[in-house]
């Protein structure tokens, strides 16, 4: 274990990575379900290896890739936030594996299975990539294979419009990654470095010399990235992307894309450009704050107006992503941690709601409101999970939910605008709106058409879905690896340079 | 006499250069422009110079589509498998170092290495790129 | 002549921002799928300009080492870009595998024509 500890940063792409290339090698799903099972099964012990030594030892691990130095080299800088992120990210995939085996054999194609398999490794390998890279140019390089696996793991839905959403995807996310490199590049010209902490120390005087080049590249990454964390109103290829794409893509989707989208921007805001550049030369609280309000309460309002429960709660994802570009526009301790404690919760209680909503679809094919009456009478414990994770979703307390929007509010009260403390109560009951709708179908009708005979679903799928609820409701009550961590991460953004 | 054999018995004699051709790009991507990503694409646009010369069922016999799915992952595996020694040497990974008793002869092994990764890869993926959509019908 | 002395300092710039918008235009512009993808290849273009332009080095030579020169052509930008390139290269075969099979499952590739006939969410 020693002798593996100080290559973790690689082996944690590395191992994701390998495993897609030999299940490109697999016929048949159900060998390559196993390797990604397996793999996906150690990944978070790796990540929460780093987790640990960096939230104790205080000091960012730093793995200079090929023996060259940074800032010549590329270098995997793992700190608090990023060890934070991985270990999220690791867990989601980890608890979907499970599930899967059962739902890609009913909604992929036979000769499809082992592909679906090889693009969910390498879109989890971007997604660790970028988490844990410290050169940019690398973020992109991992951002694009993220990407493009997407694109193909939605595609793979059996719907035909899954083809449509996510050629519109494509399009949106290749314009979203190459204004990020066009920003990328600007700052390379200005700087010389394409490392990201390298960037930080260099960009305060390169502002001074050449202010307009530096925001230019500021404003042309910021847009590149929230178009990939669909920050309203950039947020159009969501919808369809999730509400087409089989269960366990939009299931880990929802968990994970849009949070290491997250992660990104903030890295960006904080560590590369500083408070200084982001937040006093540019009114970048006022813009992400109007956008995050307008994405929480009309994403909040299409919900509640869907009829496909899929697409009800992609438009709750816009929502949520919401609440956390409110955190990190507040740019205070509180506001912080509340984006970054809602950035986890959220992916928790996602996870939680698209598992339900999966099995469903296993047991009658559908996942539209019409269908799913009296769906709860005879599929307990699936909507039982489902239940939870909604009262994750309204903030009740008791759920991780609630942990998210206490700080949040906490940092608009900090910062001095009450007003958007109400607008996040506000939004709590608009959920409850969208969340009612369905509970209210799945219990107060009768059972009817194909949900006469449905039950829950198989072992292999509850697993996934009670651990899911489970957490939802664990991390309302102990917040150590939730809040605390969050915590520490907004503490080292905010005081690390002015 | 048909009007293709001059096309025919012309890509007959050229095709071994275009590869020769690909090979050197590949070795001497060191020392000026060129590479693996560089040469996969010029013996793609060899094999795709055959298909459309002498047809697709001529190419994928020449050219099977099998070999290509177990050939682009191979490419890459390859790749990654440059950076395992330096990794049982205590150096981080893709330190080419390790590969050589100095650090230059290391590095030249290296390189040449991943090229030919890429070389694999590209290659491949460029003609089942081909395949898949100039196997399709005319609908 | 100040004004063409900037035109000519700064043209590869404006060639830049040019093909850019262009791209960007024809992609929001055009509901043929296919040309969607032209214009996302043209906008991917003007990035390359971007990053290359600049990477000549006044009096700069070919950036091999040797001992009778100081000064070498940045080639640093020159491997991002090939990076890039392929990116591109990738995104570019799945978009249009994505329109062939568009246009298997609607029979058409137009957008417009496509959201008209589609179903309701």
């Amino acid at each position: 274990m020693t002798a593996i500890q100080p290559h973790l940063p690689i082996l944690i792409v590395l191992l994701p990575l390998a495993a897609a290339l030999v299940s490109a090698f697999f016929r048949r799903g159900a060998g390559a379900w196993a390797l990604a099972m397996g793999v996906s099964a150690l990944l978070p012990w790796m990540a929460g290896t780093m987790l640990w030594t960096v939230v104790r030892s205080g000091e960012p691990l730093s793995y200079a890739l090929g023996g060259w130095a940074p800032p010549w080299g590329i270098e995997y800088r793992v700190d608090v936030l990023n060890a934070f992120v991985l270990t999220l990210v690791t867990a989601v995939g980890a608890v979907i594996m499970p599930y899967a085996r059962r739902s890609v054999a009913r909604e992929v194609h036979e000769h499809q299975q082992a592909w679906f398999y090889t693009m969910y490794l390498l879109c989890l390998t971007g997604l660790l990539g970028i988490a844990v890279t410290g050169d940019a140019f690398n973020a992109f390089v991992f951002l694009e294979i993220s990407s493009l696996s997407t694109y193909v793991l939605i595609a793979l839905g059996r719907d035909r419009r899954a083809v449509l959403s996510s050629f519109q995807y494509l399009i949106m996310g290749t314009i979203g990654a190459t204004f990020y490199v066009i920003g990328i590049g600007l700052l390379y010209l200005v700087t010389g470095t394409l490392n990201m902490a390298d960037l930080g120390a260099r960009l305060g005087p390169a502002y001074a010399t050449y202010p307009r080049p530096v925001l230019t590249a500021l404003a042309f990454v910021v847009v590149g990235v929230c178009l990939k964390l669909a920050l309203f109103p950039l947020h159009v290829w969501l919808p369809g992307a999730y509400a087409s794409a089989p269960s366990v893509a939009t299931t880990f989707l929802a968990g994970t894309a849009t949070k290491v989208a997250l992660y990104l921007l903030v890295r960006l805001l904080f560590t590369v450009f500083g408070i200084g550049i982001t937040f006093r030369a540019l009114p970048m609280t006022a813009v992400l704050l109007v956008l995050a309000v307008a994405g929480m309460v009309l994403a909040s309002f299409s919900a509640a107006m869907q009829r496909d429960a899929k697409r009800l709660l992609a438009y709750s994802s816009v929502a949520q992503i919401g609440y956390v570009t409110f955190g990190i526009g507040l740019a205070n301790a509180n506001g912080l941690t509340g984006g970054l404690v809602h950035l986890a919760n959220h992916a928790v209680i996602k996870t939680t709601l698209f598992l339900a909503l999966g099995a469903v679809y296993y047991r009658i094919g559908s996942v539209r409101l019409e269908h799913l009456a009296g769906i709860g009478r005879v599929m307990p414990w699936t909507m039982a999970t489902f239940v939870v994770g909604g009262l994750g979703l309204i903030g009740v307390p008791g759920t991780a939910g609630f942990i998210s929007k206490w700080y949040l509010a906490l940092g608009a009260i900090d910062a001095g605008l009450w007003p958007l403390a109400f607008v996040l109560v506000i939004t709590s009951f608009l959920a409850v709106v969208y969340v009612g709708r369905v509970v209210e179908v799945a219990y107060f009708h009768e059972p009817s058409g194909p949900a006469r005979d449905a039950t829950d679903p198989p072992w292999s799928m509850l697993v996934s879905m009670l651990a899911a609820a489970g957490a939802t409701i664990y991390f309302g009550f102990d917040t150590r690896a939730t809040a605390e961590v969050a915590g520490m991460a907004a503490r080292l953004l905010l005081g690390g340079r002015e | 006499m048909r009007l293709d054999v001059l096309l025919r018995i012309g890509a007959k004699l050229v095709l071994p250069f275009i590869l020769l051709f690909a090979l050197y790009v590949h070795f001497h991507g060191e020392y000026g422009p060129g590479g693996g990503f560089q040469a996969g694409v010029i013996i793609a646009a060899a094999v795709i110079l055959y298909a459309i010369v002498f047809g697709m069922a001529a190419a994928e016999r020449a050219v099977p589509v099998r070999w290509l799915e177990r050939m682009i992952p191979a490419g890459v595996l390859i790749y990654l498998s440059a950076g395992v020694p330096a990794l049982f040497t205590g150096r981080r990974f893709l330190d080419y170092s390790a590969l050589g008793a100095d650090a230059a002869v290391g590095h030249a092994r290296g390189i040449l290495w991943i090229e030919t990764g890429v070389l694999i890869t590209v290659a491949s993926t460029m003609i089942a790129i081909f395949y898949a959509f100039a196997g399709r019908g005319r609908s | 002549m100040k004004s063409f002395q900037t035109f000519v300092e700064t043209y590869n710039y404006l060639v830049t921002v040019f093909l850019m918008v262009a791209g960007l235009y024809v992609v929001i512009a055009r509901g043929n799928m296919i040309k969607k993808l032209i214009g996302l290849s043209l906008f991917q273009t003007s990035v390359y300009l971007l990053y290359l332009a600049p990477a000549k080095i006044d009096g700069g030579t070919a950036p091999i080492l040797d001992a009778a020169y100081t000064v070498y052509s940045n080639p640093l930008p020159h491997v991002l870009i090939l990076t890039a390139i392929v990116v591109g290269v990738a995104t570019l075969a799945l978009g249009l595998a994505l329109v062939v099979r568009v246009h298997e499952a609607y029979g058409t590739i137009d957008e417009d024509e496509i959201f008209a006939e589609s179903e309701e969410p």
